[in-house]
């Protein structure tokens, strides 16, 4: 009797640490998941904040508090636009002003950075909702109530103005940003239209300006990513290929001296870009080749690290396959290409992605070696931009979106092949 | 299938019928001789050892070959160039116009030594030199700390919860964005009027144009800002640095150190916790006992790469945002090379100052090396 309370005891006491153990893993769970979405938070504030900017109208980048939904001050334009002094435009300003009692014109307006503006007329329309009559009328920039100072400088009332605003997304930041810089060059010997239009199964199609504020194909960034896609597609397959046949080499073939070239190798993996980047500039330029593709793609071809990687990789295949392709009447050159490479696919498809978006994203030496606008690559063109546009933040932001999103795709649907190769790599190297 | 007797690779004594090894002459187990005849390794003909070698090279020639064109001989050619005054431009086809631009050691000398001044002390000959190590010291400052919080990343990431890929691929993504892009970005956060950070700050009362601010009194006290401005990342000497840190912090931190990490903490055994758990640890007593220790290794390969990292990175970042400036304060040795190199055409100097990095990275990848194999077992 009593052996059995103190076993009922017991179960209830291990149900309870159970239950209590339950809990606190769930309140843990809730805790981590608060903790990893605040994270989460401040890691995306800057690409949000990117993309909101990247949407925005000139003027509302301005506003203040910030905004993060793209919104447009309401502006009503005057139906009949007067002259004054030749450009002088009337300007119907709409928003909410209150301020404690006094003159409605105790205060001015400004729009932040452009130009002081001056009240001409405020009208109520409705109960606390003022238009105001602006002097330059100004289409830039948010248009800000200051207080008025009188003559003695005291301050004498702090007006809030709350404009009235509007959701507005300005679409055509892309397009302008896009077509911004235009190449009269031709493209590798091709003069590119503004537009192309084809037929095909019986319909045209057109690329190119759709309507006024379409994309231009005939655009430098247009030329940008067609130069980017050719050194980067370049790079990859002339990297996977040597680095995977002399990996194979490394990894499978006899030869003499073949350990100590690969040691060779491995050390190289130390000197720093810099030292090698000077003689391979004056390099190329003995050979003619600055401001060529060439010189985008040469020196990246071959890497000492990727048929590290590689070789590595290879290694752990096992040998067997190898001897039954051989006794099957198999040479070294179909080994290699009907043994090891298909069975190596998961590390080919790691060292593609990393070569690719390592070689896209690569900005020091394009801006080295090219200056000619139409054989820049991305970055070095957004680069161009920037000098161009230098406070357009909202076309820079939709530029550098453009630049961002084939990235972001690559790395999307290669993801996988990316941490994995992050992880190889970082291990072994 | 089982070894027999016609497999060749064994054999049997004549007398015992133990297995024996095929050419042993005596049974090790009976002594009877087994009259087999020494084994002959046939070797191959010299022909087919010269094809079979050739076929290795052939297929290391095309890597082998640019390697040599682009990595060997331009290290070599670097260490030459480093006693030169060469602007890449006159010709040094005869004896005559080497030796003219021949210099020696001197520009290591310009580089790294001192003299003394008129009043006596000693100056160095290139201060801007030193206040550059300086910088890119200073600039590494965000190694430790990027490390603490990729740490504690990988450790929120290692927890078993539904979406843990969604928050590890939005950590992840900065990482991968183009540097160009990224420092777009940031010049447009660091903007002292409308920029993100300043309005941030100026929403939280930290610190604002006007005053009022959490932290405007000290920092104005401190002369770190100056009163009614907003703070000026980019063109203040003082803030500068820390802003470069801090985009570089953001790009790095979910980045390849957090992946590693996570590969380090998936790495230890479950079993530890456990034991842990029941000697009554908390999580604090098992990050501290378990999770560091065993975490050790990685840390260590880590904070070499970083810094291996440090001396040769940074370009992007410095040349979209501030371009070296203000007054040389976020120039790194990268730069500084680079400017030599591709501004000044200075290519001897400049890969004098390329072959003193060298020489840092070399040395930093021999305390790596042997270090890291101490308790280092990957794989």
């Amino acid at each position: 009797m009593k052996n059995e309370r103190a076993h009922i005891d017991e179960s209830v006491v291990a149900a309870a640490t159970k239950a209590r153990a339950k809990r606190n893993a769930r309140i843990g769970k809730v805790v981590l998941f608060i903790v990893l979405s605040l994270g989460c938070i401040s890691f995306m504030m800057p690409l949000v904040w990117m993309i909101s900017t990247s949407l925005k109208a000139k003027g509302a980048i301005f506003a203040y508090p910030p905004q993060w939904i793209p919104q447009k001050q309401l502006t009503a334009w005057a139906p009949e636009v007067e002259e004054v002094d030749g450009e002088w435009v009337e300007q119907r300003q709409a928003g909410r002003l209150t301020h404690e009692g006094g003159d409605k014109k105790l205060f001015t307006a400004t729009t932040e950075g452009v130009a002081e503006l001056k009240v001409v007329e405020c009208r109520n329309i409705e109960d606390a909702k003022v238009v105001m009559i602006l002097e330059p009328a100004s289409r830039e920039g948010e248009i800000v109530a200051l207080p008025l100072y009188r003559d003695t400088g005291k301050k004498v009332l702090q007006p809030t103005f709350e404009p009235i605003r509007e959701l507005h997304v300005q679409w055509n930041n892309y397009p302008d940003a896009w077509n911004a810089l235009t190449l009269r060059r031709p493209w590798l010997g091709f003069s590119i239209p503004y537009a192309l239009r084809f037929d095909l199964f019986g319909k045209t199609f057109q690329i190119g300006p759709v309507s006024f504020e379409g994309f231009h194909i005939k655009s430098a960034f247009a030329v940008f990513y067609l130069n980017s896609v050719l050194v980067a597609i370049c790079v990859t397959i002339g990297q996977v290929l040597t680095s995977s046949l002399a990996a194979y080499a490394f990894a499978r073939l006899n030869f003499p001296g073949r350990d100590k070239l690969f040691l060779g190798y491995l050390g190289t993996l130390m000197v720093p870009y810099v030292v090698t980047m000077i003689p391979v500039f004056i390099l190329l330029r003995m050979m003619h080749l600055i401001d060529t593709y060439a010189a985008l793609i040469l020196p990246a071809m071959f890497s000492a690290y990727g048929t590290f990687m590689l070789r590595q990789f290879f290694v752990t295949i096992p040998t067997e396959l190898e001897d039954a392709a051989r006794i099957d009447g198999c040479g070294k050159w179909r080994i290699y290409t009907n043994v090891i490479l298909p069975l190596s696919k998961p590390a080919l498809a790691t060292l593609t992605t990393f070569v690719f978006l390592g070689n896209w994203n690569s900005f020091m030496w394009p801006l080295i070696v090219i200056s000619s606008p139409e054989k820049k690559t991305l970055p070095i063109g957004l680069y161009a931009f920037m000098g161009q546009y230098n406070t357009e933040w909202t076309l820079l932001m939709a530029a550098s979106m453009m630049v961002l999103l084939p990235v972001l795709i690559v790395f999307i649907l290669g993801q996988r092949y990316f941490v994995k190769g992050i992880v190889l790599s970082g291990l072994k190297g | 299938m089982k070894p027999s007797d016609t497999d060749g690779l064994t054999s049997r004594c004549p007398q015992c019928k133990d297995p024996i090894e095929q050419g042993v002459r005596e049974c090790p187990h009976c002594g009877a001789s087994t009259d087999a005849k020494p084994i002959t390794v046939r070797r191959r003909s010299l022909k087919a050892r010269v094809l079979d070698s050739l076929g290795g090279y052939l297929f290391l020639a095309p890597n082998a070959i640019g390697f040599v064109a682009f990595t060997l001989l331009p290290v070599l050619a670097a260490f030459l160039l480093s006693f030169t005054e060469w602007d890449a431009v006159r010709p040094v086809s005869s004896y005559d116009e080497i030796s003219d631009i021949w210099v020696g050691t001197q520009h290591y000398s310009d580089i790294l030594g001192f003299h003394r001044d008129d009043d006596g002390s000693l100056e160095a000959n290139d201060e801007r030199f030193w206040q550059y190590c300086y910088n890119t010291l200073f600039l590494m400052l965000g190694i430790p700390i990027g490390m603490v919080l990729s740490l504690l990343c990988a450790i929120l990431m290692n927890q078993k919860l539904k979406g843990i890929i969604f928050f590890r691929t939005a950590y992840f993504i900065p990482s991968i964005c183009s540097a160009v892009a990224v420092a777009m970005l940031w010049r447009w956060i660091y903007n002292p009027k409308f920029g993100l950070l300043n309005d941030l700050l100026r929403a939280l009362h930290v610190v604002t144009p006007a005053g009022g601010g959490l932290l405007n009194m000290p920092l104005e006290a401190l002369g770190l800002k100056d009163p009614g401005e907003p703070l000026k990342w980019l063109t203040d000497p003082t803030w500068a640095k820390p802003a470069l840190i801090l985009m570089g912090l953001w790009a790095a931190i979910g980045g390849q150190n957090c992946i590693l990490y996570l590969a380090g903490l998936q790495g230890i055994p479950e079993q530890l916790y456990e034991a842990a758990e029941i000697d009554g640890a908390g999580w604090w007593h098992r990050l501290r006992h378990i999770t560091w220790p065993m975490l050790a290794p990685t840390t260590f390969f880590i904070l070499v790469m970083s810094v291996i990292h440090g001396f040769q990175s940074g370009f992007v970042g410095i040349h979209m945002l501030t371009r070296g400036g203000p007054a040389g304060a976020t120039t790194n040795l990268l730069y500084y090379v680079y400017n030599h190199a591709f501004e000044w055409f200075k290519m001897g100097r400049a890969s004098a100052l390329a072959m003193i990095l060298f020489a840092v990275v070399f040395l930093l990848t021999l305390v790596q090396w042997r270090h890291g194999r101490k308790g280092v077992d990957y794989l």
